[in-house]
């Protein structure tokens, strides 16, 4: 016997396999394709009104915006300075346009991961078999190179904004999915015991206790979505996502230096505008643990 | 005011821990200790046959130290736990047996709780964790707020309903609870160690709180305590717990006098029992004596001692409830009695009295 060579299954098996299973779902997309583009083209709608409003308005009107919305979630008066003379510098070198459809991508992908993200967090809380089955999906969605999920979306739904988000919130999801969770079951029992003894449903425990308890969590994992989508813009430009990643993607393949590094420092001074942003409010969220008896 | 007409009874209740429970009880039931469970079907017995009558608009102290089951006990009377077997019987009803809507209303209109580590609501200020019996019922929140100031004011906290519960210490912390069960204005309050995490003036205070509100307010209460000087001081009634079964039940004087085994004298060895003991069970009875004082009979040792100390005599009479003369107690043997009696000594009041 060969024990230097893996018994591999014989290599036309191999083949017939591939190609059967690209095959079947060659038909799948062929058959289905254009029910799903229909079922999504929701989202193509929504990413195109908001990105249209924003570039389509005037800067002033949007920079004051954005600086309005980062106050109202901080209140703090250094994170708006910061984000307007950020969005001035990006501004001034020209990357206005493609950071406003950076934004608009952003926010549609954080939306629907919220959408998606708070019920299933809060069924893996109340039931330890959703938890268990969902655990390996997230697992996977997680370490699953990013490319490899990028093939079928694309052969379903072609090159374009739906695939991109698609892509982005499949790769943005699982943080908030699980921080929901486990700001579910770290509330203290005996709270959640309290409820219980005056007589509440299982609906009153939910909303009256386990979400505002699990707030300042759940706000920590739409922190870590935005973040995540962030990061993910780049890739998407591979499928013609537009926006700050499509300049980054076209200075590797010409060697772009400056370009490269230009646009680059615009997504991360993004990011830090949404992370510092959502983390003052994730604070604001938790005052009153704050104010201890002295 | 919902005054409390309805004793709540225990009937043969039975609490195993374990994946099988129902499977044990039998087994338990013909016998089969704590120890022997564990063993042989690693199955921890919480509870062994409770059968205890909680009289309506009483103070009913359960005593037992930690692992005793007297936290488990308290629970089945809202059934935060369920019981493997046996009967709460309440206002007709049987608690076990109740669906969930039964039972989420019984705990809505029936019960309030009072819990040891306060489980306060941590993002909700005082008026709201207060209102919160009542939110959950669906009154109006003008009516909830009006109704829970009220029980703010009562347990002294006026000025906090906009604090949260992080800014106040635990003594007050708990008032919150206080206020928070009673807002509730129901019949039954359980209090499950509701004093033991405070420190001892703090104690003290808040089980003044509580007489002065019982007397007026006349609820069936259940006080879970694993200090015999506080049940003392609350209950009406108290039975001691050990290893999940009923030791001992009765008054505290009765306990105190009367220690049914070696476990219960050596709790009741340390007591004051001048704080205790009435002068009805050490008189003289029928006898009488040339003296200015007289005493009812219910008076406790120590005062009757200070009574008579104060008037400078040795004697005092004794008169019952209705104020005609029923005997006679003298200075040397209320102080005899205060003094704990030797180990070797039994204590009969009764062959002493003779």
């Amino acid at each position: 016997m060969d024990l230097v060579d893996f018994p591999a299954m014989g290599r036309s098996d191999l083949r017939e396999m591939r190609i059967a299973i690209d095959g079947a779902f060659r038909e799948f997309t062929r058959a289905y394709g254009e029910t799903l583009e229909n079922i999504f083209h929701p989202i193509q709608l929504l990413l195109v009104f908001i990105e249209d409003l924003l570039i389509d308005s005037p800067w002033i009107l949007v920079l004051a915006a954005l600086a309005g919305l980062v106050w109202a979630l901080g209140r703090n008066l250094k994170i708006v300075g910061g984000t307007v003379l950020a969005l001035l510098a990006i501004g001034y070198f020209g990357m206005w346009e493609d950071t406003m459809r950076t934004i608009a991508m952003v926010a549609v992908c954080t939306l629907i991961a919220v959408v998606i993200g708070i019920p299933t967090g809060i069924l893996m809380a109340r039931s330890d078999r959703a938890n268990a089955t969902v655990t390996p999906i997230l697992d996977m969605m997680q370490t699953m190179p990013s490319f490899v999920y990028l093939i079928p979306v694309v052969m379903i739904f072609g090159l374009g904004k739906v695939p991109g988000v698609i892509a982005v919130v499949i790769y943005a999801v699982p943080p908030i999915i699980r921080l929901t969770n486990l700001g579910i079951r770290q509330v203290p029992a005996d709270v959640l015991e309290a409820a219980e003894a005056f007589g509440s449903s299982a609906r009153q425990k939910l909303t009256d206790v386990q979400l505002p308890l699990a707030l300042p969590t759940i706000m920590a994992g739409v922190n870590q979505t935005i973040m995540m989508s962030l990061a993910m813009v780049v890739v998407a430009s591979m499928i013609g996502v537009r926006g700050l990643g499509q300049p980054v993607l076209q200075a590797i393949n010409n060697q772009y230096f400056t370009l490269g590094v230009m646009n680059g420092l615009a997504i991360v001074a993004i990011a830090i505008i949404f992370d510092r942003a959502t983390q003052a409010y994730g604070k604001r969220l938790q005052k009153h643990l704050e104010a201890v008896h002295g | 005011m919902a005054e409390a007409t309805h004793d709540i009874e225990i009937r043969n209740l039975y609490k195993i821990f374990g994946p099988n429970a129902a499977k044990h009880v039998e087994s338990v039931r013909n016998g089969m200790t704590k120890e022997e469970l564990k063993a042989q079907h690693n199955h921890v017995l919480g509870l062994d046959d409770i059968n205890l009558t909680i009289p309506a608009g009483k103070i009913q102290v359960v005593m037992g130290l930690s692992g005793s089951g007297k936290s488990t006990l308290i629970r089945h009377i809202n059934r935060l736990i369920d019981p493997t077997a046996g009967e709460l019987l309440f206002d007709g009803q049987d608690i076990a047996k109740m669906s969930e809507t039964e039972l989420r209303e019984f705990r809505r209109q029936r019960t309030g709780m009072v819990f040891q580590k306060f489980a306060l609501f941590p993002h909700w200020t005082v008026l709201e964790n207060t209102t919160y019996g009542l939110h959950v019922r669906g009154v109006s929140r003008r009516e909830a707020e009006e109704r829970a100031r009220r029980w703010i004011t009562r347990v002294g906290l006026e000025g906090f309903e906009e604090s949260y519960p992080n800014q106040l210490s635990g003594g007050m912390q708990q008032r919150v609870g206080l206020a928070r069960a009673l807002t509730n204005d129901a019949e039954i309050l359980l209090m499950d160690e509701a004093f033991s995490a405070l420190d001892p003036l703090i104690r003290t205070d808040m089980q003044s709180v509580l007489l002065d509100l019982q007397s007026e307010l006349k609820k069936t209460i259940v006080f879970i305590t694993h200090d015999l000087d506080e049940a003392l001081r609350l209950g009406e009634r108290i039975a001691i717990l050990r290893d999940g079964k009923i030791i001992q039940q009765g008054t505290g004087e009765q306990i105190v006098l009367r220690p049914k085994d070696d476990y219960i004298a050596s709790f009741v060895r340390d007591v004051r029992r001048g704080h205790v003991i009435s002068v009805r069970t050490i008189m003289r009875k029928g006898a009488h004596a040339e003296t200015p004082v007289t005493l009812p009979a219910s008076t406790l040792l120590e005062e009757a001692a200070r009574a008579m100390t104060n008037a400078e005599v040795s004697r005092a009479n004794i008169t019952g409830r209705d104020g005609q003369h029923v005997g006679m107690v003298t200075l040397s043997k209320c102080v005899a009695e205060m003094i704990a009696p030797d180990d070797t000594e039994e204590v009969d009041p009764e062959s002493q009295v003779a």
